[in-house]
């Protein structure tokens, strides 16, 4: 368990992060989210001891973080940088050293990852030959390679084609079930939102939610519904108490208080088939929208 | 152990396989990471390849040179073979008669000739130099009677040879220290620039990437003007100069252990320099300061080795007794404690820099963007 608690930092008169308070639970996938300049860089350097926060503390298991702690995380950071001119392999294999890994593992450690990442062709290429794509996988797996027990990778998923997006997540998962907690921010809310188990929601150097995914997901359900009926649904626009967001022929998307969606229910029912009646869970991104607003 | 087996085993825990690792450790493997990744590029060894070749070509062209104008040849006539016998730099073929001797003057066969006078009036010499447009200096040198000298303050060494190897040691020690250190600064800014220093930061402490990165450069330094070294030597002893390198031995060794700590001093400060700024673009200007310190005692060396309180100045502050103090063994105007007192007054100063340069090292590293004020980074 990886936590930040009361994390303030300040850059001249400027507050960028502003008594920020979250966890990262064992084995769940945390998805951070916030805008350009919202703190999630700022607040990833802080766990990472790169960056001194003004005041707060992070946590590994309820107890202060120490040196030896972060030594084991793995990081990825926002601006991206390995050696531009060593290779694929001995890069990964020199890090995992001075993580203090045995030389005969660090060298396994890489080729497995190599080949999970499938740059097995670009093994013993430099860095700088790479494509873009590829030195993305091998800066990932530069923060996998010394089998680390907390990730912290900042944006991971830019710069990938979705194929290598679905073998990114595989590896991610991977470590998550063992047990690691993984802290990834990201700008793309629907893979957030299919992928993380948790979510945190930064905004002006706040947090605006935490919780898990579905929490907020159903945080602001209840508002909203969807209604498909057998034929045309225009007269629910003509009920007090509704107001309809969307209509389309036999499909109608409302607000209303539940006692409301209830009567538009019966209704519906009374006058044929209903097909589908549910309230509306928002997507990540309409949660987001409303809750950094 | 991989981590496909241990996951299968499920035995053990992420982070198991990492045992903290020594200070020493992490500076073993971030130096030998500096040395490799310059050994391997092609202009380091193109470069050093051309260095060595200049340093044989150097001693062994002069070598053959300064031979090659050395040998006269002189013709002979009777005694006056006998004569020139143990002259140096001539080389004495005997005629049989002067007529014969002239005319090997004429065909080109010698440059001189040296024949008796039939009449020679006593007191007057009694040998004729028959040239055809100029007699060489090195024969009339011979031939003359020099007048005896007494030198009040002799000086060991020839003035010549005191300038060659004080500009030895002087541009040895510049090009090495401006290479390895603009080097080790550019090192420095290439993992600020690539942002790597973040993961490294979170692996090891700043003083063991700074401590990897002087120790790296230093060894390669140190190596290539080792190499420097041997190859003169045998150059030298090649040539069959064998005097010469008796004499210049003890001056290169003390020049090799003044430049270790004296090249870890400026390293530092290159280092600690070229940690303000983020871009490689920018290393140029901020390492300006500390190459000019580099390029001070070159040009004071060059401009002031026969001045003997000037020499004897420069071989004691820090930053010039790498060359001064070899330099002043060299023409035996050193007491033999001498170098000692310098050498400790160079580490005293490398000490006391090398941990204001770690300070700013570690107050800069991670702060990119604009280049870092020096009060800043040096602020505890």
């Amino acid at each position: 368990m990886l936590e930040i608690r009361g994390a303030t930092k300040r850059f001249g008169d400027r507050t960028v992060l502003d008594d920020v308070t979250f966890g990262v639970g064992a084995g769940r996938l945390t998805g951070f989210v916030g805008g350009n300049g919202a703190g999630k860089t700022t607040t990833m350097r802080i766990l990472l001891g790169v960056l001194d926060a003004d005041a707060g503390e992070v946590l590994v298991d309820g107890r202060p973080i120490t040196a030896d702690d972060r030594r084991g995380f793995g990081y990825m950071p926002e601006e991206r940088g390995l050696y531009p001119k060593m290779r694929v392999h001995e890069q990964l294999v020199y890090l995992a050293r001075l993580r203090g890994m045995r030389n005969a593992d660090a060298s396994d450690a890489a080729d497995d990852l190599i080949d999970r990442l499938e740059l097995s062709e670009r093994r013993d290429e430099p860095i700088e030959k790479l494509s873009l794509g590829n030195q993305q996988r091998a800066q990932i797996a530069a923060a996998l390679v010394h089998d680390p027990s907390v990730l912290v990778l900042d944006e991971p998923f830019s710069g990938l084609d979705p194929m290598a997006v679905e073998t990114v997540l595989g590896v991610l998962a991977e470590r998550a079930a063992r047990g690691v907690p993984v802290l990834f921010s990201s700008h793309q809310l629907d893979l957030v939102e299919r992928l993380c188990d948790d979510v945190v929601v930064i905004s002006e150097g706040r947090i605006r939610a935490a919780g898990t995914r579905d929490e907020l997901r159903s945080r602001g359900a209840g508002r909203q519904w969807e209604l498909q009926v057998g034929d045309d649904a225009g007269w629910v626009r003509s009920l007090p108490e509704v107001a309809v967001i969307e209509f389309d022929g036999d499909y109608v998307l409302f607000e209303a208080d539940p006692a409301a969606a209830q009567s538009v229910l019966r209704l519906a029912s009374e006058r044929g088939a209903v097909e589908r009646f549910a309230p509306r869970r928002p997507t990540l991104t309409e949660i987001f929208r409303e809750v950094v607003q | 152990m991989s981590f496909s087996s241990s996951t299968a085993s499920g035995a053990r825990r992420p982070g198991d396989a990492l045992a903290a690792p020594s200070l020493r450790a992490s500076v073993a493997l971030i130096a030998g990471r500096e040395i490799t990744s310059r050994v391997r590029s092609k202009s380091f060894l193109i470069s050093t390849a051309i260095l060595l070749l200049f340093v044989v070509a150097g001693i062994v062209g002069s070598h053959l040179f300064s031979s090659s104008l050395g040998d006269t040849r002189v013709a002979a006539v009777g005694a006056a073979a006998e004569l020139l016998d143990y002259a140096p730099g001539l080389e004495i073929e005997s005629s049989t008669s002067a007529e014969a001797a002239e005319r090997l003057v004429r065909d080109g066969d010698v440059e001189a000739a040296v024949v008796p006078l039939q009449d020679a009036e006593p007191g007057a010499p009694a040998f004729e130099v028959i040239a055809l447009s100029d007699a060489p200096g090195a024969l009339v040198q011979a031939l003359s009677i020099a007048p005896d000298v007494r030198l009040l303050d002799p000086s060991p060494v020839d003035q010549g040879i005191g300038f060659i190897v004080a500009f030895a040691f002087g541009i040895i020690f510049f090009t090495a220290a401006i290479t390895f250190g603009g080097t080790v600064a550019q090192s420095v800014v290439e993992e600020k620039q690539t942002r790597i220093v973040e993961i490294l930061l979170t692996a090891v402490p700043a003083k063991a990437l700074l401590a990897g990165k002087v120790i790296g450069s230093s060894v390669l330094a140190l190596g290539q003007i080792l190499l420097i070294a041997v190859a003169a030597g045998l150059s030298l002893m090649l040539t069959g100069q064998d005097v010469l390198l008796a004499d210049l031995g003890p001056a290169a060794v003390w020049f090799l252990g003044f430049f270790a700590i004296g090249f870890v001093l400026l390293a530092a400060m290159f280092a600690a320099s070229a940690a303000l700024v983020s871009r490689l673009e920018d290393v140029g200007t901020v390492i300006q300061p500390v190459t000019w310190l580099v390029m001070l005692p070159y040009f004071l060396i060059i401009f002031f080795n026969d001045n003997e309180a000037v020499l004897t100045v420069m071989s004691y502050v820090p930053f010039s007794s790498p060359v001064g103090m070899p330099v002043r063994i060299f023409l035996e105007q050193a007491q033999w404690w001498e170098p000692l007192v310098a050498l400790v007054l160079l580490a005293a100063t490398a000490v006391v820099i090398v941990q204001l340069g770690a300070r700013m090292y570690r107050n800069s590293l991670l702060r990119t963007g604009a280049r870092v004020r020096l009060a800043e980074a040096l602020r505890g």
